[in-house]
């Protein structure tokens, strides 16, 4: 459903992202790994419009997103980006409304249908106890919680999640991941716990240096000379006893 | 805030507007009772009441203080407003509605015609006209400045309407500098602070439907103002088209502002400390706090503008000296506040 092709960014002096391309299929979640600064959040921005890239093509349903207009846009594609908010004070419930911005025309009062949409995504997010919060007095983990909840308010059939799990203590870093997997919509996410990626993405895509690595499924993509070469780190691959999915031991010569 | 609450305290607010503009009427050197006022107002707007003022009483209260008192409450909820409106569009709790550069643009103009008397041609409106000019033509070169590649930058914004409102300042104070003429230089001051003394009838139109106009579409958009206030990204991806919404927001708070600059001169503060008091009170949803704002807006100007004419009897105070010795410790209480977010995500 989305599909990038050779995509290029560049910044005057410094080439950000070289020559992409891949696609997404619908209703899979895909991964985005790799170190810091190899392009994974500009590449989300792209793919979301929050930039421009610099050559290449991103479509979505075979269509140009740039030909496809912001409104349109976001009642396809939700967001949870890294960006802290928020200014000023909101209850939980009024932010988890701004969700259904999209389909508002001017003057449309939000009605019964909205109401039901807000309090279900609170409730799929785990926050409906906090609706009448205000959302400067939540921890950390509730604020990203409310955040995801405004992305489900938006109803999109893609949801892109820049490192969602920053942040996060252990338990809420499973607990909002168990809640994305369950959803039934395409997922990108930018993630940096490469077990937690393995552990839940049924496609990785592994940026380096502002390049497409290599992609394909955790078992494909997180071999030991993946590791080396990218992440610069020494690891055994194995499997979680419990889980029975990928998991890595890191360690260094030291 | 729950849909009761909120009508309940605009309910609470629109009576407060109509008994202090009632009580302002009273205020002044004649005395007036609140019951000739209605009789006044009622008979005025054809609705037959027997009154029993007297001519005098009918032109005082009809012609002199009543369109001042209207006035004020136009430009308080103007300003409150459009600083609402402003603080969403930078997202930044320290702006106001001069921070585009609006109200030093409008004292080049002022200044040009008192001292300069240039426009003398327009007779008593060459002030507004000049000062609307410069109110216009300043907001223009902040905000062609503050394009680059495209697209507008929130900072840059906020950067160079300080940068060209230091440069027009400037011009103005070298004007006062450079004139011989007492009275005139005394006119500037006082403009640059602020007097509603110019109120007339048939002056109060255009700020009053300009005032009408903005507010409709500012409250039609109260979803994109409250998306921004999350953050540029996240409305972005709410759908709000960004560049043309913060167009649409500079043009028409330019507008509104650089009008009742023209008719009141730059009365400062109103646009600051009101969103703040409102925020504290209601939270941040633009849907309750631009319409409790135009109406504590209101409120505000008109006590102040009550003070101004009475502190020092029979001379005028300049209001701006009022909204800010009477804003500024309350603002200072405020910010004291712990439970008070200015913004900071703290």
């Amino acid at each position: 459903m989305i599909q990038v092709k050779n995509m290029s960014f560049s910044v005057p002096d410094k080439q950000i992202l070289n020559n992409i391309t891949f696609s997404v299929e619908q209703g899979k979640f895909v991964g985005i790994i790799g170190p810091n600064g190899s392009g994974k959040s500009t590449m989300l921005k792209i793919i979301y419009r929050h930039l421009k890239q610099t050559s290449g093509l991103v479509t979505l349903y075979e269509k140009d997103i740039l030909d496809i207009s912001q409104k349109k846009l976001a009642q396809e594609l939700a967001v949870v980006s890294q960006e802290t908010p928020v200014l000023f004070d909101f209850t939980v419930k009024d932010l988890v409304m701004m969700g259904r911005t999209p389909y508002k025309k001017w003057l449309a009062a939000d009605n019964q249908e909205d109401f039901a949409i807000v309090e279900e995504s609170m409730m799929l997010a785990n926050v409906l106890h906090l609706e009448n919060r205000t959302f400067s007095q939540l921890s950390g983990g509730e604020k990203k919680r409310v955040m995801l909840a405004r992305a489900l308010a938006q109803q999109a059939n893609i949801l892109i999640l820049d490192e969602p799990t920053n942040h996060l203590d252990i338990e809420h870093q499973y607990q909002l991941m168990d809640l994305v997997k369950e959803l039934p919509i395409t997922i990108v996410a930018a993630l940096h716990d490469l077990n937690l990626a393995a552990g839940y993405c049924d496609e990785l895509l592994v940026m380096n240096h502002g390049a497409l690595y290599t992609a394909g499924t955790p078992e494909q993509v997180l071999t030991e000379e993946t590791l080396r070469e990218v992440f610069r780190m020494l690891a055994g691959v194995s499997k979680n006893p419990f889980t029975k999915k990928l998991h890595l031991f890191f360690y260094t010569n030291d | 805030m729950t849909r009761p609450r909120f009508a309940l305290l605009m309910a609470v607010l629109a009576a407060g507007l109509l008994a202090s503009m009632t009580f302002a009427v009273m205020v002044g050197s004649v005395d007036i009772t609140p019951r000739l006022i209605w009789e006044v107002i009622f008979s005025k707007l054809g609705i037959f009441i027997a009154t029993d003022a007297s001519k005098a009483q009918t032109v005082i209260i009809w012609d002199i203080r009543f369109p001042r008192i209207l006035l004020a409450a136009i430009a308080g909820a103007a300003l409150a407003i459009c600083g609402a409106a402003i603080q969403a569009l930078v997202k930044n709790s320290i702006a106001d509605p001069y921070i585009l550069g609006v109200s030093s643009g409008a004292s080049v103009g002022a200044a040009s015609v008192i001292l300069l008397g240039a426009f003398s041609v327009l007779g008593v409106y060459a002030i507004s006209l000049a000062a609307f000019l410069g109110a216009i033509f300043a907001v223009m070169i902040v905000f062609i400045l503050a394009r680059v590649n495209g697209r507008l930058s929130v900072i840059r914004l906020l950067l160079a309407g300080i940068a060209v409102s230091m440069v027009l300042s400037a011009i103005t104070n070298f004007m006062l500098m450079m004139s011989k003429q007492q009275g005139g230089i005394q006119a500037v001051m006082h403009w640059m602070l602020g007097s509603l003394a110019g109120a007339k009838w048939s002056n109060l139109g255009i700020p009053f439907f300009s005032l009408l106009l903005v507010f409709i579409l500012l409250i039609m958009n109260y979803r994109q103002l409250n998306a921004l206030l999350i953050g540029e990204e996240t409305a972005a991806t709410l759908g709000v088209n960004l560049d043309l919404f913060r167009i649409f927001i500079i043009l028409f708070v330019s507008l509104l502002t650089g009008v009742v600059v023209a008719v009141s001169g730059s009365i400062g503060f109103v646009g600051l400390i009101i969103p703040h008091i409102v925020r504290m009170m209601v939270g941040s949803n633009y849907k309750v706090v631009l319409p409790i704002s135009a109406l504590m807006g209101a409120i505000f100007l008109v006590w102040a503008d009550m003070a101004a004419r009475i502190v020092m009897a029979p001379e005028e105070m300049p209001i701006g000296i009022i909204t800010a010795i009477c804003g500024s410790p309350f603002f200072i209480w405020m910010l004291r506040r712990k439970r008070y977010s200015f913004g900071d995500g703290e």
